[in-house]
């Protein structure tokens, strides 16, 4: 039982390992454009899932200090406070993340105008008739 | 004002990519003028620090005021510095040749292609000042998104090759970040200075041999380091031919230049060298990427495509360089980042300006193109005898070095392997050097070349390029003993 409760109090760095790999096989594998950006984008979330849960411990509060004012001596113990920090980044690789799906689903309309089809081998079949 | 040049450096670009979009709308014709004036500014304030560098020692400027482990500092030192001044002065050359080659490509854009570039020298000249660790990862998507998008405005082929490269920098800047995140967890810093005093008493930790497995993977990707270099030929052959030559030279040098920081400054030389093996792992990777570059370029007939094939094998020079772990090798690939980049961007414009004129890429249609555009065919030749490694030309001096550092730490097979793809270089080059001075005898005479030289927007950079490839080989002993040799890490 000890490899259960290995898993299971760590359960939520598992997930983050399940999702990662789960968008990079979609990412590398999938044939479909649009199931490889869906993938990226799992990939993306994958990694936010495991910033955001380094940050949060069990029974602690929000990062602001209360009585805060002109009490000074008031001693502040990490123990009770999450860690904003990874929260806040994260902020920040959402922002990339959004941007990033966009210019991929821009890309994919322009290939769509042009080769009529999102599947890879079929516009890799078209591409070697141009060739050819 | 120097102490805010690291920040004015970015802001400059930035904003004026802002009102590029803003004043488009308004005059297509002030975008160009704009833009050349935000990186002339640019390239003004990276000299000024390059000096301030070499003449006071390091240059601080901490963001909002905040002391460096809690706020964003960046920290100009010699390497950077140097980088600086090389990427703003190619992003000046290459804007001043865009003028021509974008109002045919897309007369609509402008604006919008103007508002791109100056984001894509926004990102690369980010990465470069900052000193920490996630602010690198934000400024790496900065460009890779502007890049993105430039190189999917390009030819036929364009946006099939932007979206595996999509795809591909994706991968890199998450597993990048992923590193980051793992550093911050055993450490509780991202500052680069502050972490690699606090890594030391870590190597031994899993999560730290982690997070520079994750970091190195992800910059090897966006700098097309041999098994992940995938994405490079097709992005750069299809981009179109401004945005191709300002990306060739100076986007994979930029992560080169991460690679080094990550190396070099946020771990201990020791640790990349002794606690784990990596340096070893990447020298032979370095031999199989000159290998594969060169042999690759040799088949190919698509003068870009050869190009970029080339940029694989130059990459490799560089890690080589890095790997070697003595001072002559890390002395040769700093030097050669800096060759590389004035090489790269030598050919690339000359490719454009050919194919400006004539239309085509192919190599084939280059017979006696020497009559047709003397100038860019001189910058061409100089360009090319560089990357073979022909003494007068820059490219010479920074293999010397190389080879003397691999030579130095005993490494046979890689000065070797240096010695073979030079020659391979030069099979590449002068077969086509040959086909453009003395024609191919076979085909029929009756294409009479006339004189038809490109515009002189497009070969005024051509020639600044080809100048600077010539005088930086003269200058290369001055530029090593005043700044190079300050980047070496302590313990070479």
């Amino acid at each position: 039982m000890e490899i259960m409760d290995f898993i299971i109090s760590k359960y939520n760095y598992w997930m983050y390992i399940i999702l990662m790999m789960i968008g990079f096989y979609a990412m590398i594998a999938k044939n479909n454009l649009v199931k490889k950006v869906i993938g990226m984008n799992i990939f993306q979330t994958a990694i936010i899932l495991f910033f955001v849960s380094t940050a949060s411990k069990k029974g602690a509060t929000i990062p602001i200090i209360q009585h805060g004012h002109g009490e000074a001596a008031d001693i502040i113990n990490t123990a009770q406070y999450m860690n904003p920090l990874p929260h806040v980044l994260m902020l920040t690789a959402i922002v990339v993340m959004v941007s990033t799906f966009g210019v991929a689903i821009a890309l994919l309309i322009m290939l769509y105008k042009k080769y009529n089809t999102l599947e890879e081998d079929e516009i890799l079949e078209i591409l070697r008739t141009e060739d050819g | 004002m120097i102490q805010h040049a690291p920040v004015l450096i970015i802001i400059l670009p930035l904003m004026a990519s802002l009102i590029n979009l803003i004043i488009g709308m308004w005059r297509k014709r002030l975008c160009y003028p704009l833009t050349v004036a935000a990186l002339s500014a640019c390239v003004l304030l990276s000299f000024a620090m390059l000096n301030t560098v070499i003449d006071h020692g390091n240059i601080t400027y901490r963001l909002g005021g905040w002391a460096p482990p809690w706020g964003i500092a960046y920290l100009i030192d010699h390497l950077n510095a140097f980088m600086l001044v090389i990427v703003s002065f190619i992003s000046l050359v290459v804007a001043v040749y865009s003028r021509v080659s974008i109002e045919k490509d897309m007369p609509k854009k402008i604006n919008q292609f103007y508002t791109l570039f100056l984001l894509l020298v926004t990102g690369l000249l980010g990465i470069l000042a900052t000193g920490d660790a996630f602010n690198l990862f934000v400024f790496l998507e900065i460009s890779s998104l502007a890049g993105y998008a430039l190189i999917a405005v390009g030819d036929d082929r364009a946006p099939l090759a932007s979206f595996n490269y999509v795809i591909m920098g994706t991968i890199g800047a998450c597993f990048y970040l992923l590193g980051v995140g793992y550093l911050y967890i055993a450490t509780g810093s991202l500052n680069m200075a502050d972490l690699s005093g606090l890594l030391p008493d870590l190597y031994g930790s899993k999560v730290v041999i982690g997070a520079f497995a994750f970091m190195m993977v992800g910059v090897a990707i966006k700098m097309a380091f041999f098994p992940l270099h995938k994405w490079l030929p097709d992005a750069y052959t299809h981009a179109p031919s401004a945005v191709s030559a300002f990306v060739a030279s100076a986007m994979t040098k930029v992560g080169a230049y991460v690679m080094i920081r990550i190396m070099f400054t946020v771990f201990k030389p020791y640790f990349s060298i002794e606690v784990i093996p990596a340096s070893a792992i990447l020298g032979w990777l370095a031999v199989a990427a000159m290998l594969f570059g060169c042999i690759r370029a040799l088949a190919q007939t698509d003068v870009k495509r050869m190009l970029s094939y080339i940029i694989i094998a130059e990459v490799g020079y560089i890690v080589m360089g890095l790997s070697v772990g003595n001072r002559m090798g890390f002395q040769g690939a700093v030097l050669h980042i800096l060759n590389d980049a004035f090489m790269m961007a030598c050919l690339f414009l000359a490719a454009g300006a050919i194919e400006y004129k004539t239309g085509t890429r192919n190599v084939h249609n280059f017979s006696n193109l020497y009559k047709k555009m003397p100038v860019t065919i001189i910058a061409f030749t100089v360009g090319g005898l560089s990357i073979v490694g022909i003494p007068p030309t820059c490219g010479f001096f920074s293999k010397w070095y190389l080879v003397l550092g691999a030579i130095e730490s005993q490494q046979w097979v890689f000065a070797a392997t240096l010695l073979i793809s030079s020659l391979l270089t030069a099979v590449i080059f002068f077969k086509i050097l040959v086909r453009i001075y003395f024609g191919n005898s076979n085909e029929n005479e009756s294409s009479n070349p006339v004189f038809n030289e490109a515009p002189l927007s497009m070969l005024f950079p051509i020639c600044i390029m080809a100048a600077g490839v010539l005088t930086l080989g003269f200058f290369s002993g001055k530029i090593i003993s005043s700044v190079i040799q300050f980047t070496v890490p302590g313990s070479f």
